[in-house]
């Protein structure tokens, strides 16, 4: 029973959307009939911190979060946040994220320092990872704000549920001015992922 | 109805289904979303932000006493501000059901310590329940207040963060409307003179009785039985990720933690060649169950600090021998930079923290967004403690350990509003020397954004009268009052500089409104002016997250400061402190051909 669970960790940095994305995943998950439990800490997020959120779904969940090396898919906003993560996935699991570079206060006092490229050194410890210029494309789609939606659409292919309820999801949890450009930024990801080799699907 | 809700939106929804007629609370990390979810979705319940705790705690004991169901809510801590209506409510009992949510962190992730409140319930001698997901928050709402009317004692429903934070599927019911009762006079039951506690504390201990064979009884606290001969007793979010680990071994979850069902234990126990014990936080359970005589272990493997995990859990199973393996990770974590909470860009509080740190003076601090001044690179805050206690805490200091150049007290308007205008009363009284600084930003801020009584509006969206702070603090005897405008660095650190000297205790209160609510402040942003930049590095200095290293160095290898457009907020603050006025207004034209 445990082994039909799916683990998706999302991540970012407060602002980024990380709480829309999981929203989206997890409607999925609940118009297909799955149980769902996500889980994540309010609180400091609005203030620059990272912003993590379990999804977990399948037959029966209890936990509602993802222990250490059991995540199958890491999304991630940012690219060093993706490197923090990696504590959580999965052997063989696969990592998408956006090359975005937020590099905070602390990172400027001397201190500490942001690496110089963080996908590079994600890509010698992990062998399926997609890095996109994620804010690039989406302000090409009209919105930079539409990293999430773009992302999931990436990963979406990884999960096997069907491109009509991963629609269905977005419409009922984006507010209404805005789902054409997130059904938009959805596909777009789909669209990326085929091109890429890392993903199985 | 099927719904994904978060423990906190169960248990509004709940307070629907149970026909709960008022809600109160003051808010507080992880508990505000209950009140914020009832005014919103369910305005049919009366619901109002108090201005702390205490208040409405007393505010739900009126509520209660004239015959209707009512919930307050508060933080773990917020319950020791509460505490004292709570400890004799639990002797007058009630009128209408009473559930007083208690929201623990255990993990402190927005906290400043991690009690464990379940020992509260057994100090209160009244029961408490302890739901372990969504549909369990939501149903324990109604299932409290019978219980409470039952038992006529105020009942706890004990929250964690990964409770109310975490989202499950909830079968929803329908609402209940329980007859309105009315208040009953009853001067014996309910005015606790010593004469009448004697009395009534005869009245606990008998409820007490009745409510051990309650515990006994209830299907709250139920046995899964997989025919294992290992059994755990567990309860809360620790069920789960027992369940994690071991979905097939034998169960007594307690649902209703006080008082314990102590024969349902030891029964257990018996039929169990092994029986452990896992709890967050502190030996609740252990301590009880090993008074009972009843000798298994629990702490010994699993911590009492922070909050448990699947993983952690994993691990104390392993060595109790209960399992061979624990999943590692697979991966080696990586050792990055931190990435803690700042101040917002643009946020008022910074230029008034940035002026204390020029004038070297020691400043006790308090319980909002300001705290953060304490962490890198602000680095100017010397105490927090709890919620109002910057100002007791500068009269003490100054009274043994004058500093020449002043002694300031830092406290936001919810936090002064909630408990430091007794403070500050005794600083007038006592004749303190402070300088008790007010960053009014006319917003609780930290928990997300709540009205307090100094925004002008209520819960429930109506406009009410605006609590004057200038006025406030004349009539408390305070002489010197300022109002200052916050980003104006050079006026804040010449007001406070020359408070900060005078004798007798002085406010100064800042005038701007919070950048983010009620509506998010964006004017035309900054940049810098990279052939003026000198790499003094004094902009990095004041923490603005809109501000970072640019790629540019100088001649002597210092980077370059860069403004990031999009988070800059326009407040000027960077540019009134760059020495080489290398910070300007994007928009002026100045910098061609310079």
């Amino acid at each position: 029973m445990k082994n039909d669970i799916k683990n998706v960790l999302i991540v970012g940095v407060g602002g980024q959307g990380v709480l829309l994305a999981s929203e989206v995943l997890s409607e999925t998950a609940m118009l297909v009939g799955l149980d769902i439990k996500k889980s994540e800490v309010h609180g400091m997020s609005q203030r620059g911190g990272v912003v993590t959120s379990h999804v977990k779904f399948g037959t029966k969940v209890y936990s509602p979060i993802i222990p250490y090396g059991q995540a199958d898919i890491i999304v991630s906003f940012e690219q060093a946040e993706a490197l923090r993560s990696i504590e959580w996935l999965k052997k063989n699991g696969l990592i998408a994220t956006s090359r975005t570079r937020l590099v905070p206060p602390i990172a400027s006092s001397g201190k500490f320092f942001y690496p110089d490229d963080p996908i590079a050194e994600l890509k010698t410890k992990v062998s399926r990872v997609i890095a996109l210029d994620a804010d690039k494309i989406a302000l090409e789609l009209g919105n930079p704000r539409l990293v999430n939606i773009l992302l999931l659409g990436v990963i979406s292919g990884e999960l096997g549920f069907d491109s009509t309820i991963w629609n269905d999801a977005i419409k009922k949890r984006v507010k209404p001015k805005f789902v054409d450009i997130n059904l938009l930024a959805f596909a777009k990801g789909q669209e990326l992922a085929k091109k890429s080799n890392t993903v199985s699907a | 109805m099927k719904n994904f809700l978060s423990g906190n939106e169960a248990v509004a929804r709940g307070a629907l289904e149970a026909g709960i007629k008022l809600a109160a609370a003051y808010p507080g990390t992880p508990s505000t979303e209950i009140l914020e979810n009832i005014a919103d979705k369910f305005p049919s319940i009366y619901s109002q932000w108090s201005p702390n705790e205490k208040v409405a705690f007393e505010v739900g004991i009126g509520a209660s006493l004239g015959g209707a169901r009512t919930l307050v809510t508060m933080k773990h801590v917020g319950l020791n501000v509460a505490a004292d209506p709570f400890m004799t409510f639990a002797y007058t009992g009630v009128g209408g059901g009473f559930v007083i949510v208690s929201a623990d962190d255990p993990e402190m992730h927005s906290s400043q310590n991690e009690q464990d409140n379940r020992f509260y319930a057994k100090f209160a001698q009244i029961p408490f329940l302890e739901p372990s997901d969504s549909q369990e928050s939501k149903d324990f709402v109604k299932l409290a207040c019978e219980i409470s009317e039952q038992f006529d004692t105020p009942v706890m429903l004990r929250m964690t963060t990964r409770i109310s934070h975490s989202k499950g599927i909830v079968l929803e019911g329908e609402p209940i409307e329980p007859p309105a009762e009315g208040f009953k006079r009853d001067m014996n039951k309910y005015v606790m003179i010593p004469s009448n506690a004697r009395k009534r504390h005869v009245v606990v201990a008998e409820r007490l009785e009745k409510l051990q064979k309650y515990s006994e009884e209830t299907e709250l606290n139920f046995v899964e039985d997989n025919g294992s001969n290992i059994g755990i007793i567990t309860g809360g979010i620790a069920y789960q990720y027992a369940k994690d680990n071991l979905p097939e071994v034998d169960y007594l979850k307690i649902g209703f933690g006080f008082p314990l069902p102590l024969n349902k234990i030891r029964k257990f126990v018996k039929s169990h060649k092994t029986t452990l014990i896992i709890e967050e936080l502190e030996p609740y359970y252990e301590e009880q169950i090993k008074a009972a005589g009843i000798n298994i272990d629990g702490k010994k493997y699993f911590s009492n600090l922070g909050e448990l995990s699947p993983y952690k859990v994993a691990l104390g199973l392993k060595e109790a021998g209960i399992i061979d393996q624990v999943t590692m990770a697979e991966f080696e974590p990586e050792q990055l930079f931190p990435r803690p909470p700042v101040l917002c860009p643009g946020c008022p509080h910074r230029a008034p923290f940035m002026a204390l740190k020029k004038l070297k003076v020691p400043v006790t601090g308090d319980i909002g967004c300001y705290t953060l001044a304490v962490l890198p690179p602000l680095n100017i805050m010397d105490t927090c403690i709890c919620m109002g206690a910057s100002i007791g805490n500068a009269i003490g200091m100054e009274k043994v350990n004058p500093d020449e150049n002043g002694t300031a007290a830092v406290i936001g308007d919810s936090t002064f509003l909630h408990s430091g205008i007794t403070g500050l009363l005794d600083a007038v009284y006592n004749k303190s020397n402070i300088t008790v600084v007010i960053l009014d930003n006319r917003i609780t801020a930290m928990t997300g954004g709540q009205h307090n009584p100094a925004t002008g509006q209520t819960l429930m969206g109506e406009k009410t009268k605006e609590v004057n702070l200038i006025e406030l603090c004349k009539a408390l005897g305070v002489e010197s009052v300022h109002e200052v405008d916050p980003y104006d660095y050079q006026a804040t650190l010449d007001v406070l500089k020359t408070e900060l000297k005078k004798p007798g205790p002085s406010v100064v209160i800042t005038n701007k409104p919070c950048v983010l609510m009620p509506k998010r402040v964006m004017d035309k942003p900054y940049e810098v002016i990279l052939d003026e930049c000198n790499g003094c590095s004094a902009c990095f200095r004041i923490g603005c997250p809109a501000i970072s290293t640019s790629k540019e160095l100088t001649k002597r290898n210092r980077p370059k400061a860069i403004i990031d457009p999009l988070l800059c907020t326009g407040c000027s603050v960077c540019a009134q402190i760059c020495k080489p006025e290398a910070i300007v207004l994007v928009s002026e034209p100045a910098v061609v051909g310079k």
